[in-house]
């Protein structure tokens, strides 16, 4: 029963950063119709700037301070890369701008793992693999902590897109571009603000995946993760993306702990990927995609 | 520009903003989609301030274009104003982009009213007061409801689930959250039944005394010329009739062609052809 419970603890904690890469994926779609395959980057470049600010013996900030600055920093950048590399493409059939986001990803890569370098960063966050225990059931603390930080964004995105006059703006370009323009709301200033939110998400994300086990060059493979997941929730549905998200890591933890040996040792890794199929073959727009409002 | 002084003035009204030169004017406008299918050819007309404007044509006659044109929603489209200029208050507006121009006071309302289904008919409403910065949204959303309290009942509901007139009325709405100083029907008649168009029709004229001037795209052409006090007629990208609505009204050729009154008698081919003949109304 601990081991049940330990897995699907460990489960949602992780499934809570894979969901706050999904919430960018699907922050980007709902207002570009764009799957942004820079994701990636843009969350090992948060978890570096993380690990420049705050790791180490002469940290430059508190971790508490670096998160923020981190998270800002990259979505002034995907903001940047909106400007540059996406804006003119503005009108382009939607592969087209999609495929420059994956030369994107290459070009910001390259350039983080320079700054990486070949060593394993630390991100110098505060909770390391320390436990607490509760009821008898020991809890990773930077889980708990993930799990937190999925709860506020969650909230903090809720009601940003219902109460801010900017949030609404963002929902109305992505339902009608036309209609949009038309009430004074300048598209390009929501794509480049939908960028910079998915940016500082992913950098979020990039932290907590570099929580104790660090980042190095290969980190980026892991916000793959966050496609089985937007895939599962829908591509525009920002519940889906979180719900996706947990999911994934569910699958993944439970499968972990209980795969059959005859399975062989990392089948975990590829059952996001099997869940995926599944769902695709019951509900091709995945459990929370759109069906249109529609008066019959 | 050809004299056409004086305006009518389509109900009077309260001025609130009248000075100088107020005129929304369009002279000489060529408009090109995708570089090659001309749709304007030399098009002017004439807004000023507190009136109400109608503008006529069949299917593919330019006036949407048109529209389009003033409220920079060309670009969406793959449109380019090549020639001719659009002023407002004597300034040229034809080059700026659609946030600019709304936030000049100029809001169009999008044929086939295009609310966002999803949200409810608040949310649509917040979104039309997107240009209106700085102002009080409870003040703005107390003047439309005022004019339509149907909105006012309903403002919770899902605006998808509205009937086709609520929705028109919705879409007009969501225009004036941000006070504009005009307004750009396109065919807000469409699809409605006649009680409704006549409701709709209200409307516009009561819009129009709170000081909104208002240019109105119809296919309806009895129910714009009943409201407007200069009507414009287009025909395949060009103005062929520019008269006050009553002359229009009286003028046989618009019976005919746009009201569908009069011509007794020619019922045969050949005065089919004849028609064609006419139809050339300037030449």
């Amino acid at each position: 029963m601990a081991r049940f419970l330990g897995a699907l603890f460990g489960g949602l904690g992780q499934g809570s950063a894979y969901a706050l890469i999904a919430l960018g994926f699907v922050v980007i779609y709902r207002s570009t119709k764009v799957v942004s395959f820079a994701q990636p980057s843009l969350m090992v470049a948060g978890a570096t700037a993380v690990s420049y600010l705050a790791a180490g013996g002469d940290a430059l900030l508190p971790f508490w301070v670096a998160v923020p600055v981190a998270m800002l920093l990259t979505g002034l950048l995907a903001a940047g890369v909106e400007r540059v590399a996406l804006r003119p493409m503005v009108g382009k059939p939607v592969f087209t701008v999609a495929i420059i986001t994956i030369g994107v990803d290459i070009v910001l890569r390259v350039i983080v793992n320079r700054l990486i370098g070949v060593n394993i960063r630390a991100v110098g966050d505060p909770w390391g693999l320390s436990v607490v225990t509760v009821g008898g059931i020991p809890l990773q603390v930077r889980f708990l902590a993930m799990m937190a930080a999925l709860t506020l964004v969650i909230a903090a995105l809720g009601a940003f897109f219902r109460y801010a006059r900017v949030g609404l703006a963002m929902r109305a370009t992505a339902h009608d571009q036309e209609v949009a323009l038309a009430q004074g709301i300048s598209v390009g200033s929501v794509f480049a603000l939908s960028w910079a939110i998915a940016g500082a998400l992913a950098a979020l994300a990039g932290m907590f995946v570099g929580t104790s086990s660090g980042i190095d060059q290969n980190t980026w493979i892991i916000a793959l993760k966050a496609l089985p997941a937007i895939v599962i929730g829908g591509l525009d549905s920002i519940g889906g993306a979180v719900v996706g998200g947990l999911v994934v890591g569910l699958v993944e933890a439970l499968v972990a702990t209980y795969q059959p040996a005859w399975l062989g040792e990392n089948f975990a890794l590829v059952s996001p990927y099997v869940l995926l199929l599944l769902v695709l073959l019951v509900r091709p727009y995945g459990l929370f995609g759109t069906r249109e409002v529609e008066r019959v | 520009m050809t004299g056409r002084f004086p305006y009518h003035a389509g109900r009077g009204g309260p001025r609130r903003r009248s000075q100088g030169v107020a005129v929304l004017a369009v002279s000489n406008l060529e408009v090109v989609y995708d570089d090659v299918i001309l749709v304007l050819r030399g098009v002017s007309l004439q807004v000023p301030q507190g009136s109400i404007v109608a503008l006529l044509g069949a299917n593919g006659a330019g006036k949407t274009t048109l529209l389009r044109a003033i409220s920079g929603l060309l670009d969406v489209h793959e449109g380019e104003v090549t020639k001719g200029r659009i002023t407002l208050d004597g300034e040229e507006i034809h080059h700026l982009d659609a946030p600019r121009i709304v936030r000049l006071g100029i809001k169009q309302v999008l044929e086939g009213r295009r609310v966002l289904a999803e949200f409810t008919v608040e949310e649509n409403l917040r979104v039309g007061a997107h240009a209106a910065r700085g102002r009080a949204l409870g003040d703005d959303l107390d003047r439309v409801f005022t004019l339509f309290p149907v909105l006012r009942d309903r403002r919770r509901r899902t605006a998808g689930y509205l009937s086709g007139g609520e929705q028109q009325m919705l879409a007009m709405g969501r225009a004036l959250m941000s006070d504009p100083r005009y307004l750009l029907l396109d065919e807000p008649s469409l699809g409605l039944a006649p009680l409704l168009v006549q409701q709709i029709r209200d409307l516009i004229v009561a819009i129009n005394e709170q000081g909104t001037t208002v240019l109105l795209v119809e296919q309806n052409a009895t129910m714009a010329l009943g409201i407007a006090g200069h009507g414009y007629v287009l025909e395949t990208g060009k103005v062929v009739m520019d008269k006050p609505s009553a002359d229009l009204l009286a003028d046989d050729d618009v019976r005919e062609f746009y009201l569908g009154l009069g011509g007794d008698g020619r019922r045969s081919f050949r005065d089919v052809k004849h028609y064609k003949r006419r139809k050339r109304w300037l030449s």
